[in-house]
């Protein structure tokens, strides 16, 4: 497989760095989906707070904004490592 | 018959009061930030290094903005305002790095990291201001000093 790869590639350094590039594309997805399950989560809980209780919905709101920014962080971890090995 | 739950979220925004107060913070220590960054890489680092906070500052600000407006419509519109806010975030990050990435004052060691140093540290420094009460949902209020005279 990886010989006829390098045929149809050209050199063999292209295929490490067409390799590498999807490694990092691969890894930024993979990183990008652990955050978006997690704020998907998290905001469904706080409508469901804000629904139930709706006279804490301003600290719920407070509490949701924090999380999202805390877990979008992971995603942004994720994307500098891309940019870092891949781009 | 009276609504047995809420559809909307009138009054104020507590995301928009930490939005701002999470700039109001950063605009002191980004010139630390670009100040490493020149230090490390030369201007090429200062430059990469004042483009992230910008990034993560107008990450901050449109997070919120998002929110703010859809709550006020439904909550449901807040739930996908979060969601697809989400992927539109990361997608204008993606975009405004892959934009500069061949100029040549970015370097990409300074811009990479400033980008996670800012966006974690100013949430864990946002996170000592905050009340999240019944009282003050939003940022905890300064406190009151005694009178000179007591």
């Amino acid at each position: 497989m990886l010989p006829m790869l390098a045929e149809i590639t050209g050199t063999g350094d292209d295929l490490i760095s067409a390799g590498g590039a999807i490694g990092a594309g691969f890894a930024y997805g993979l990183a990008a989906i652990g955050p978006g399950i997690g704020i998907g989560y998290l905001v469904g809980q706080s409508v469901q707070a804000m629904a139930r209780q709706p006279e804490a919905a301003g600290m719920v709101r407070t509490t949701m904004f924090l999380g999202i920014a805390f877990t979008e962080a992971l995603a942004l971890i994720g994307f500098v490592v891309f940019i870092l090995l891949g781009l | 018959m009276s609504e047995a739950f809420v559809t909307r979220l009138d009054g104020p925004s507590p995301e928009r009061e930490i939005a701002h107060d999470l700039v109001r913070r950063a605009l002191p220590v980004a010139p630390v930030l670009v100040l490493i960054g020149a230090i490390g890489w030369g201007v090429g680092g200062a430059l990469s290094a004042g483009y992230a906070v910008f990034l993560v500052l107008v990450n901050f600000l449109l997070a919120a903005a998002l929110l703010t407006w859809s709550a006020r419509i439904s909550l449901a519109l807040m739930m996908g305002a979060a969601l697809v806010g989400y992927v539109l975030r990361l997608g204008l990050i993606f975009a405004a790095v892959v934009l500069v990435k061949d100029a040549g004052w970015v370097k990409l060691w300074p811009l990479g990291l400033s980008l996670i140093v800012t966006h974690v540290g100013l949430l864990f420094w946002e996170t000592r201001y905050v009340s999240a009460s019944l009282a003050f949902p939003g940022l905890r209020p300064a406190p009151i000093s005694a009178p000179s005279g007591s």
